[in-house]
């Protein structure tokens, strides 16, 4: 409780997997297949799974509170391309887009079996942030909340994938499959740097 | 030894029943919660559903009211009082005098835990808590070793709890205003610490930087783990060097204690980590479930392997061992 | 409106602990004095000799004295220490730690700033037990103090108004690690800075100072333009918290701020004279960070 306790990320949580693990990168080769697809037709398949979401999991709002409001953006380090959500309870929308645009409240980045295992629960948020395997930018409450949300809604992603993408949602649960398993901290137990280190 | 564990959400409070916890804690989404966190925490109907769902499988529930009641608002509290007694909460985690006198006025017949905010740190502090309020048990602040523990056992009958796991603040617990003086907000008040809203992270000559109210906390070469900026686990510098100069970033781990906790007459362990994500908590709850079975068997304690889950990959016994003051 | 001394909370030397009373006793206008080690119970015995010369000289003055109770009580000996000093009826105990309500059961006392007072009801509860004074938390906003005078008529309600904050306590020794020393074998390291060791940010910001077990703010306190909003709250007194300064100036300051001879902006640059090269807060009493410096005439 900083307090009360300490606060609520706990700094320089490790990642959780032993450090043999296979790093959580999609294959290069799933990477370069995906390059030249249009995103186009994606829309209506994020927009299916994103009402599912919304249907499913009405607590969700709820936890999310004043930043349901806000645009988040995803960037899954190894997909070609990024997520703008935007979780509103009225119009939900999520767009898939090649590159973020500006002024977003937030932005998560990181491999996307770290976000999809975050996103199930599988993988402890604070954990994959401090290892640096995911980066968050702009408003941390924001983002705090959305992990927070999320949690607890137990989403399954890999059905509502696999139920809205098609084609590319099969490959989206097969990598979830594989990379179900936390991914390795790249970092392993590295001594901090930077100031003159004394203690 | 009762097995007490963490919930911030529903589902966290589910996985921590089926991860087999004795006991939860998790409080109200407001500022009577010194866990008062975005997207966390429990609405009074979340808290009636939460309790039903533990008590239908043999776990209690505390309910952690722990703030420092507003001045002029102490409505909002004794409110969160009576809607946690209705809900059926199993005793009620309380560090104010106000709340403690309210509570055992209103509700005499309701268990009464003071909070590990109050800082009962010796035997007549929770003397006090025992004689004005008939506190039932005591959450001890993490500045104890383990003889100092067993001494105060042997001068009371309260029952104790003893935190085992987890986030581990340096400063005594419930005087601590280092975060209202870079945030405004507090841990006794708003029941935060070096809030989310007043972090943020920049790029700064290939470095990540972090502050918190504009203050820099920490600084990480490219490649090094990033630290949340909690106060007193940031790199400052002083006439005698820089560094980690209140506590370097580690987590409380007192796998290796328990013997000499049960030996000392502790009630109940204390898993730290309600603002942390189902898998944190179905994972150390498993682990510290087979710690004490192997205890219990008169076994060794197997390796909790959660060491992934600490600070900076470190652990320590904290004050539990004496050399760590 | 009355001012209180508060306990020197850094480790000084006996003799210039004892010197600093004596001048307090003969020059200070300040009707109260708290005299004790609050802060680490392995300094108290430095004090022991002067303590009784201190007391006599202080009251002979006409100021009254409250010892101040350890902040954290938790070793054999710090309880040892706090038992001592319930143990005297003559006595006016300063309680900065719950613990020593158990044995000061309806004696009158006074209650220090390290007592969670938040809200009325705590402080309702403390004064039905024989506490006269309050010197409420130094995190307290304008709006508890008033709430909090205006349900207390009976007893006097005091602020921390001048002097680095204390924010935080604990079981370590922050001077002893920065001297890579264990608590134990300290050799007592906190002498070395009268006036708490600086803290600065990596970037070279000034942030805190360490005292030892004890954390304080780097900035100072001043109240100096708060006394109207005080004085309608109903204050009884300002508590002037012991720095590397002229404390007697420093409470003549105050003296003349709240008697209406120095207007507050004068007195505040004046203040920055007695104390220089530290900025001046009151955020916390503004509820906003407590490092800040706002208010009337900001």
């Amino acid at each position: 409780m900083a307090h009360p306790d300490t606060p609520h990320l706990d700094a320089f949580h490790a990642d959780m997997a032993p450090t043999d693990a296979v790093p959580p990168t999609l294959p290069a080769l799933v990477a370069l297949a995906l390059r030249p697809l249009p995103l186009a037709p994606l829309q209506p398949a994020l927009a299916l799974m994103l009402r599912r979401i919304g249907q499913c999991h009405p607590r969700l709002y709820g936890r999310l509170g004043e930043h349901a409001s806000k645009r988040f953006g995803i960037d899954p380090t190894d997909l070609p391309f990024r997520f703008v959500l935007e979780p509103r309870p009225q119009r939900p929308s999520v767009r898939a887009v090649r590159s973020l645009p500006k002024g977003l409240d937030a932005q998560i980045r990181g491999p996307l079996s770290a976000l999809i295992g975050m996103a199930e629960g599988s993988l402890d948020g604070d954990a994959l942030f401090f290892s640096r395997m995911l980066v968050v930018e702009g408003d941390v409450e924001a983002v705090l909340a959305l992990r927070n949300a999320i949690d607890d809604a137990r989403l399954d992603l890999g059905a509502l994938l696999f139920g809205g993408l098609g084609p590319l949602g099969r490959v989206l649960t097969e990598v979830l499959r594989r990379h179900r398993q936390p991914p390795a901290d790249p970092l392993g137990a590295r001594p901090p740097s930077g100031a003159r280190p004394w203690n | 030894m009762e097995l007490i564990c963490p919930a911030g959400t529903r589902a966290s409070l589910e996985a921590a029943v089926e991860a087999g916890a004795d006991a939860i804690y998790c409080g109200f989404c407001d500022e009577t919660n010194a866990r008062n966190f975005p997207g966390l925490n429990f609405t009074r109907e979340d808290m009636r559903a939460g309790i039903a769902f533990a008590h239908r499988h043999g776990v209690k529930v505390m309910v952690a009211i722990n703030t420092f009641a507003r001045a002029g608002a102490l409505a909002l509290w004794e409110s969160a009082i009576d809607d946690a007694v209705e809900a059926g909460a199993d005793a009620l985690i309380l560090a104010d005098v106000a709340t403690l006198d309210y509570a055992a006025r209103r509700h005499p017949q309701q268990r009464l835990h003071v909070s590990v905010q109050a800082g009962a740190a010796n035997p007549d502090a929770i003397r006090f808590y025992v004689e004005s309020f008939g506190a039932q048990r005591v959450v001890l602040p993490r500045v104890l070793s383990v003889p100092e523990i067993a001494a105060i056992m042997r001068e009371t009958t309260c029952e104790t709890e003893v935190f085992v796991f987890g986030g581990l603040c340096v400063m005594e617990e419930g005087r601590c205003s280092l975060s209202s003086y870079a945030t405004g907000k507090s841990p006794n008040m708003q029941g935060v610490c070096s809030p989310a809203s007043h972090v943020a992270y920049k790029e700064q000559r290939g470095e990540v930087v972090s502050t918190l109210g504009g203050f820099t906390i920490n600084r990480f070469a490219k490649d090094e783990p990033a630290g949340y900026p909690t106060l007193c686990k940031g790199r400052f510098s002083t006439p005698q060097g820089s560094g980690y100069i209140f506590e370097d970033p580690v987590s409380l781990d007192a796998a290796t204690m328990l013997p000499a906790l049960r030996a000392a007459g502790v009630t109940a362990l204390k898993i730290e980590g309600r603002q942390r994500g189902r898998a944190y908590i179905a994972q150390v709850v498993r682990a510290f479930r087979r710690s004490l079975a192997a205890l219990d068997a008169g076994m060794p304690a197997p390796a909790a392997g959660l060491a992934a889950m600490s600070e900076g990959q470190a652990s320590t016994v904290g004050a539990y061992r004496k050399t760590w003051r | 409106m009355q001012l209180t001394l508060g306990p020197v909370l850094y480790h000084w030397s006996p003799e210039r602990w004892r010197d600093f009373h004596y001048r307090i006793a003969d020059e200070a206008q300040v009707e109260t004095v708290v005299v004790g080690e609050a802060v680490c119970s392995k300094r108290a015995p430095f004090k022991q000799d002067y303590l009784p010369g201190v007391v006599e000289r202080l009251e002979a003055a006409g100021k009254r004295v409250v010892h101040a109770s350890l902040i954290l009580v938790s070793l054999a000996r710090e309880r040892r220490q706090t038992r001592e000093l319930m143990a005297s009826d003559e006595v006016m105990v300063e309680v900065n730690d719950l613990t020593c309500l158990a044995s000061l059961a309806n004696r009158p006392h006074a209650i220090g700033p390290f007592v969670n007072v938040y809200n009325e009801a705590t402080a309702r509860f403390l004064a039905a037990r024989g506490a006269t004074r309050i010197c409420l938390p130094p995190e307290l906003p304008l709006s508890a103090v008033d709430a909090i005078a205006a349900a207390l008529t009976d007893t006097a309600i005091e602020v921390f108004a001048f002097g680095k904050v204390p924010l935080a306590i604990s079981a370590r020794c922050y001077h002893a690690r920065a001297h890579k020393l264990s608590k134990d074998n300290c050799r007592f390291v906190c002498e070395l800075d009268a006036d708490g060791m600086p803290v600065r940010t990596l970037d070279d910001a000034d942030f805190l100072s360490v005292n030892g077990v004890q954390t304080l703010s780097h900035s100072c306190a001043s109240l100096l333009r708060d006394i109207p909003a005080l004085r309608q709250a109903g204050v009884a007194s300002l508590r002037l918290s012991p720095q590397d300064c002229d404390m007697v100036a420093v409470a003549q300051l105050f003296r003349d701020a709240i008697d209406g001879r120095l207007d507050a902006a004068e007195a505040e640059r004046r203040l920055g004279a007695v104390y220089p090269g530290i900025p001046f807060a009151n955020g916390f009493l503004h509820a906003v960070p407590g490092h800040v410096r706002a208010g009337p005439g900001i």
